[in-house]
C-alpha cells in the first residue's frame, strides 16, 4: 500500500494517485489494477485521521444531482412547463406541479405570468439521469423566485470551498457584510443587499475564494480581506 | 519564399538546416488557459509553429440529432490561417485541414471518458498561426492540454511529435524544409504515462527496423513534452499558492 501525493497537490489527468490499501481513494480517479490514477486536473485532498483521500476537480461544468439547490434561469415559457438553464450541459424543466399546488387552466392562464423568460430561481433537482433531462421543483419553502440581487458564476466545483466547513466561509461573508448570499450548487450565486459597496466586497471575496480555493488557510485570509476593506 | 531547396539537409558535421542535431528537438513552450471564454486552451509553440487550443463543453449538441445516448461527441476542428504560411492560405476548409480534423480527432478520443458525458458534445477548435512542419503533432499535444484545463475527465494527456528520415537516417521532429525535401515524415502520438499509441501515420518508405528506431526516438521526445504539458498545466495553479 503506498501513496505517491502530498496533501494539496495538484494532479493532472493520468497521474499515478496510489495503491489499494487502509487509505480510501474516492473522487474523480479510475482504477487500473490495484493502483488508482486521476482523472482531471485536479487538486488532492488527504485526511489521514479519516483515512480518506479525495481528487476534487479545479474546473469543468456543472452536473445535475438529486437534491442539489441550484440557481436557475428561465428561458423558454412551453404550455405547461418551464424550460430552465442550470449552467450545465443538460437544460433543466420546471413543470406547472412543480411550482404551484394550485390548480392552473393552462388555456386561460399564460404561465409567462407566473415565471417569464430571464427570471431567477432558486429550484431543487428532484430527478436526473444521464438518459432524461433534470427535473426541478421550487414548491418547498425558501425556493422560488429570486427577486433582486447581483449573480456571480464561478466553477461549480468550487462551491464547497465558497460554503466551507459547516457553512465557515460563507456565515463569516455573510456576516460581516450584514447581506444575503444565495448559493446554487451549479456555481451560481446571487448577493442581496442594499449597500452596493458591501455587495462589491462580497463579489470581490468570492472571486478571492475562486482564484485561492486549492491554498489551505483560506478563510482567515478571507475575513483579513474583508476586515481591511471594511475599515477603509 | 524559397525558391530553391536547400543544397544538403545534412551538412558534413552532421547538423541540419536549423544547426540541430538529428535527434534533437526543437524549442518547446506550452501555456494552458490563455483564453477567457473557452472552457479551456492551450497555447504550444515548437520551434517556428504557434498553435492555439480552445476546447468547449462537455455542451449541448448542435444539431440536436446529433447526439448520442450513451457518450459525448468529440469534434474537432483545425484550422491554418490564411497567414500561417508564406503564400496566403485560402481560409475555405482545405482536404487536408478536413482529414487533420479527423486525424487529431481520433488521436485524442482514447484518452478522453466520453462515456460520462452522454447527450453532450467537447469541441476542440484549433487554430495554426504559423506553421513550419509538424502542425498536426503540435496541434494534438495543444489539443490535450486545452482539454486537461476544461476539467474534462482523462485516462491519460496525449503528446506528439514527428520522425522524419533524411536519406538514410532518421531526424527527430522535422521542420518544414525537412518535410519538403526529405525522404520521409511520420507523426506519432501516445498516451505518455500508459505508454499507448493514438497516432501513427507515415509517408515515406521505412524499415522494420527503422520503425522500431523512429519509435524509440519518438518516445523519448514525447516524454519530454509530457514533462512540458504537466508544467504547463500545473504552474497556473502552482503559482496562486506561491504568491499569497
Amino acid at each position: 500500500m503506498q501513496i505517491y501525493v502530498k496533501d494539496r497537490q495538484i494532479v493532472i489527468p493520468g497521474e499515478a494517485i496510489g495503491e489499494q490499501g487502509k487509505i480510501r481513494i474516492e473522487g474523480q480517479v479510475f482504477k487500473v489494477g490495484k493502483k488508482f490514477y486521476s482523472k482531471v486536473l485536479g487538486v488532492v485532498t488527504l485526511n489521514e485521521d479519516a483515512k480518506i483521500l479525495k481528487v476534487i476537480p479545479l474546473k469543468g461544468k456543472y452536473f445535475p444531482v438529486e437534491g442539489h439547490i441550484v440557481v436557475g434561469k428561465i428561458i423558454d415559457v412551453g404550455f405547461t412547463s418551464w424550460d430552465v438553464d442550470i449552467n450545465s450541459p443538460y437544460t433543466a424543466v420546471l413543470p406547472v406541479s412543480e411550482v404551484t399546488s394550485k390548480p392552473v387552466t393552462i388555456s386561460r392562464t399564460d404561465l409567462s405570468k407566473i415565471l417569464d423568460v430571464g427570471d431567477l430561481i432558486l429550484a431543487k433537482v428532484i430527478s436526473f439521469d444521464l438518459s432524461k433531462d433534470p427535473l426541478l421543483t421550487i414548491k418547498e419553502s425558501k425556493l422560488g423566485k429570486i427577486p433582486r440581487g447581483v449573480l456571480v458564476e464561478i466553477p461549480p466545483q468550487k462551491i464547497p470551498r465558497l460554503i466551507g466547513k459547516k457553512g465557515s466561509m460563507i456565515s463569516l461573508i455573510k456576516d460581516s457584510l450584514g447581506i444575503e448570499v444565495i448559493v446554487g450548487q451549479n456555481g451560481r450565486i446571487v448577493i442581496v443587499g442594499d449597500d452596493p459597496y458591501r455587495v462589491e466586497l462580497a463579489v470581490l471575496a468570492i472571486r478571492k475564494v475562486e482564484t485561492e480555493a486549492h491554498t489551505a488557510g483560506l478563510t482567515d485570509r478571507v475575513r483579513k480581506f474583508l476586515e481591511e476593506r471594511l475599515r477603509a | 519564399m524559397r525558391k530553391c531547396p536547400p543544397e544538403r539537409l545534412i551538412d558534413e558535421n552532421g547538423r541540419r538546416v536549423d544547426g540541430r542535431l538529428p535527434d534533437e528537438m526543437r524549442a518547446l513552450r506550452i501555456e494552458a488557459g490563455v483564453l477567457r471564454n473557452a472552457d479551456g486552451s492551450a497555447y504550444v509553440e515548437l520551434g517556428n509553429n504557434k498553435v492555439i487550443a480552445a476546447v468547449y463543453g462537455p455542451r449541448e449538441v448542435i444539431p440536436r440529432h446529433d447526439a448520442l445516448p450513451d457518450r459525448a461527441v468529440l469534434r474537432c476542428k483545425y484550422t491554418m490561417l490564411p497567414f500561417s504560411v508564406e503564400e496566403r492560405k485560402s481560409p475555405q476548409p482545405s482536404r487536408r485541414e478536413i482529414e487533420l480534423s479527423k486525424v487529431i480527432r481520433e488521436a485524442l478520443a482514447p484518452a478522453i471518458f466520453l462515456s460520462e458525458y452522454p447527450r453532450t458534445a467537447i469541441e476542440v477548435y484549433i487554430h495554426i498561426l504559423e506553421a513550419d512542419g509538424g502542425t498536426r503533432t503540435a496541434s494534438i499535444t495543444a489539443g490535450a492540454v486545452a482539454l486537461a484545463d476544461a476539467g474534462i475527465a482523462m485516462k491519460d494527456l496525449v503528446a506528439a511529435i514527428a520522425v522524419g528520415k533524411i536519406g538514410d537516417l532518421l531526424v527527430l521532429d522535422i521542420n518544414g524544409v525537412e518535410d519538403r525535401y526529405g525522404d520521409g515524415d511520420m507523426p506519432i502520438a501516445m498516451m505518455p504515462s500508459r505508454g499507448e499509441i493514438t497516432l501513427l501515420q507515415a509517408d515515406g518508405v521505412f524499415t522494420p527496423q527503422e520503425l522500431e528506431d523512429a519509435l524509440a526516438l519518438a518516445q523519448k521526445a514525447i516524454q519530454k513534452i509530457y514533462a512540458e504539458q504537466i508544467r504547463a498545466l500545473k504552474s497556473k495553479y502552482e503559482a496562486v499558492k506561491e504568491g499569497e
